[in-house]
């Protein structure tokens, strides 16, 4: 590739590198700032100008995943705190009464995203291979109907399925969400695998056929091996699309089976949002996508347009 | 030597066929594989669909479901279509639309052309560059209001830092004319990165030897990127707007969060329109129609594009 034509003179490459690294920065300040802000107090987030140094405190993530009351002078003396996160809400004459429901919010996501991530690589799978090796009918007429299941607006869909799962007792419930996001991510998890698939040799399943497997254990001890890769990265894009997802979930849930993102904007503290403990959320529900994106770094373009460009 | 009649019937059949009489034929065991994902689709997205046409033409509000249902024709459609306040909503989703991606196709573009220079480190710098789009649109857009706030904000400090302009003077979220450009400016910041990549991987697939013969032909640098880089990317640049197009047209979690519709209905964008009126006002028939409408314009806009897309392709 590299030849003194096309390559970028030293110089060419210090301009790019500096003006991309400046937007990179820029572009990552809002996320820096949630990061930090969950280490301020309350105090300090809402200072001006700005702090950008700070005494760092734990009070954002305390406050996150605890309830608290405002108690007596006379209680506070004769409860002295036991132990460091009693401490903190001490400053305030609170003390802690018990969890919050971060956790269940957290757990439901964890739930909702792996339920629904499991069942439609799992669909997906078969689907695509079938798509990828049999002559279908209809194939194409198929797999773009499939595909057109994306470009509703969830709210137009949510207006039906809010009636159907309100008649089905599916209502805020983890099932209801979970048949709900499969069907959603099914259509990623089909083209991304179909294009995994299709790089597979069709030699291998071949020869397997010939040495007497089945159809059935080709697929199972030939082909899904092969697409281990392709299925782990399938099923990561799936994840983070059902953790992120909002529109569905704000709507159709309330309580059980509510997710995260529609729970973090809801923490509140005295006098408004209470930013520190929101951006503590944001961060433990952010953070992990951020791990599973550097993981995926070299399949991020192919699973963003569904198969459609590959590297 | 003599063969039994099944022996030679084994012997004369082709090894294509035996292996299919041995396990499930390859037809049986494609309907197995695909059905679940049909059915579950019928079930999730096509029964619905048909249960919205059919609303569509009825009275039913969902938060009276006892009360008997008219059939009202095309009325809740000639409502929707000679309402003033739709259209507002559609400019609203227009001039949204168009700047966002207008403003990610030109930085997009351009970050995929710089770092397409292959400066040390463009891999690591690529990865920081991607992480805003991966994030939940809903969870972010809520603590950019943070960042909005007049004098706290610090969106609102670095603007002030850099023209000396009073941050507590403006609102982004609060102020009419601001508001259209908060929500312009947070999916940008979101989404450039996919347009990015996109155009990176375009970028890659021009061959050298390319560039090579236009040196020989002592053509320009200017004249290599309009007739060789920018014809030869169009095709990934025009998927980029394609996808951008439908998601920003859909656009819900993050305006959502970020401003609410409002001040007034100035962001109100057409799904946060359909909430109101499915949701808050339980005028579901009429919201049906709105829906069916929504849906027929980006499948209708979508096959124009993709038409025009392949066409491009082909050249």
């Amino acid at each position: 590739m590299s030849n003194s034509i096309t390559e970028p003179t030293p110089r060419q490459k210090w301009v790019a590198g500096i003006l991309v690294v400046g937007y990179a920065l820029v572009t990552i300040l809002p996320l820096i700032w949630i990061l930090t802000t969950g280490f301020k107090t309350p105090a300090d987030a809402i200072a001006y100008p700005p702090k950008v140094i700070f005494e760092p405190s734990l009070e954002g993530y305390v406050n996150l995943f605890t309830t608290r009351t405002r108690q007596t002078q006379e209680f506070l003396a004769a409860h002295p705190p036991q132990t460091w996160y009693e401490e903190i809400v001490r400053k305030y004459d609170m003390v802690i009464v018990g969890p919050s429901r971060y956790g269940e919010r957290f757990l439901n996501s964890v739930i909702i995203g792996f339920g629904s991530t499991f069942l439609s690589v799992f669909l997906g799978t078969l689907a695509a291979y079938a798509f990828s090796r049999f002559k279908v009918p209809l194939k194409d007429d198929l797999l773009f109907f499939i595909l057109s299941t994306r470009m509703m607006p969830p709210i137009a869909v949510a207006i039906p399925i809010f009636l159907m799962f309100r008649s089905l007792g599916l209502s805020d419930t983890h099932l209801g969400m979970i048949l709900l996001y499969t069907a959603v991510n099914i259509s990623l998890a089909v083209w991304l695998l179909k294009g995994f698939i299709d790089e597979i040799p069709r030699e291998y399943e071949e020869a397997a056929l010939i040495d007497g497997y089945t159809r059935f254990q080709a697929f199972y001890k030939v082909v899904l091996p092969q697409a281990a890769t392709g299925i782990a990265s399938t099923a990561i894009f799936c994840l983070i699309f059902a953790w992120n997802e909002y529109a569905f979930a704000a709507l159709l849930t309330s309580g059980t089976a509510q997710t995260a993102p529609p729970f973090i904007p809801t923490i509140i503290g005295v006098g408004g949002q209470d930013w520190p403990a929101v951006a503590a959320g944001a961060t433990v529900f952010l953070v992990p996508v951020m791990v599973f994106t550097i993981i995926l770094r070299k399949h991020l373009l192919r699973g963003i347009t569904f198969g459609a460009v590959r590297k | 030597m003599f063969d039994s009649p099944m022996q030679r019937a084994a012997r004369a059949t082709p090894p294509e066929i035996a292996r299919r009489i041995r396990g499930l034929s390859d037809r049986t065991v494609a309907w197995i594989f695909v059905s679940p994902t049909i059915l579950l689709l019928l079930a999730v997205n096509i029964f619905p669909l048909i249960w919205t046409i059919n609303l569509s033409f009825t009275n039913f509000r969902a938060n009276r479901p006892n009360r008997a249902i008219e059939y009202v024709g095309f009325e809740n459609y000639q409502r929707i279509l000679t309402d003033g306040d739709i259209w507002l909503t559609m400019q609203a989703t227009a001039h949204f639309l168009f700047w966002t991606i207008l403003l990610q196709v030109l930085i997009g573009f351009t970050l995929a052309w710089l770092i397409n220079r292959k400066f040390k480190g463009n891999d690591l710098w690529t990865t920081i560059i991607v992480l805003p789009m991966m994030l939940s649109p809903a969870v972010v857009g809520n603590f950019w209001t943070f960042l909005y706030q007049p004098q706290i904000g610090f969106f609102n400090y670095i603007v002030s830092f850099f023209t000396g302009v009073d941050p507590a003077s403006f609102q982004m979220i609060g102020d009419v004319p601001l508001a259209p450009w908060a929500i312009v400016i947070v999916d940008t910041w979101m989404w450039t990165p996919f347009v990015m990549l996109i155009c990176l991987a375009g970028l890659r697939s021009i061959p050298g030897y390319i560039y090579e013969a236009a040196e020989i032909d002592r053509a320009s640098r200017w004249r290599q990127f309009w007739t060789i880089t920018l014809p030869m990317v169009l095709p990934f640049l025009m998927l980029a707007v394609l996808f951008r197009g439908i998601e920003n047209f859909k656009m819900f979690d993050l305006v959502v969060q970020l401003t609410g519709g409002g001040p007034g209905s100035t962001t109100e964008l057409t799904s946060i329109n359909l909430k109101r009126e499915a949701f808050e006002k339980w005028r579901t028939g009429y919201a049906s129609a709105y829906a069916v409408i929504l849906f027929v314009t980006i499948f209708g806009l979508a096959s124009i594009y993709v038409k025009a897309l392949n066409k491009v392709k082909e050249r």
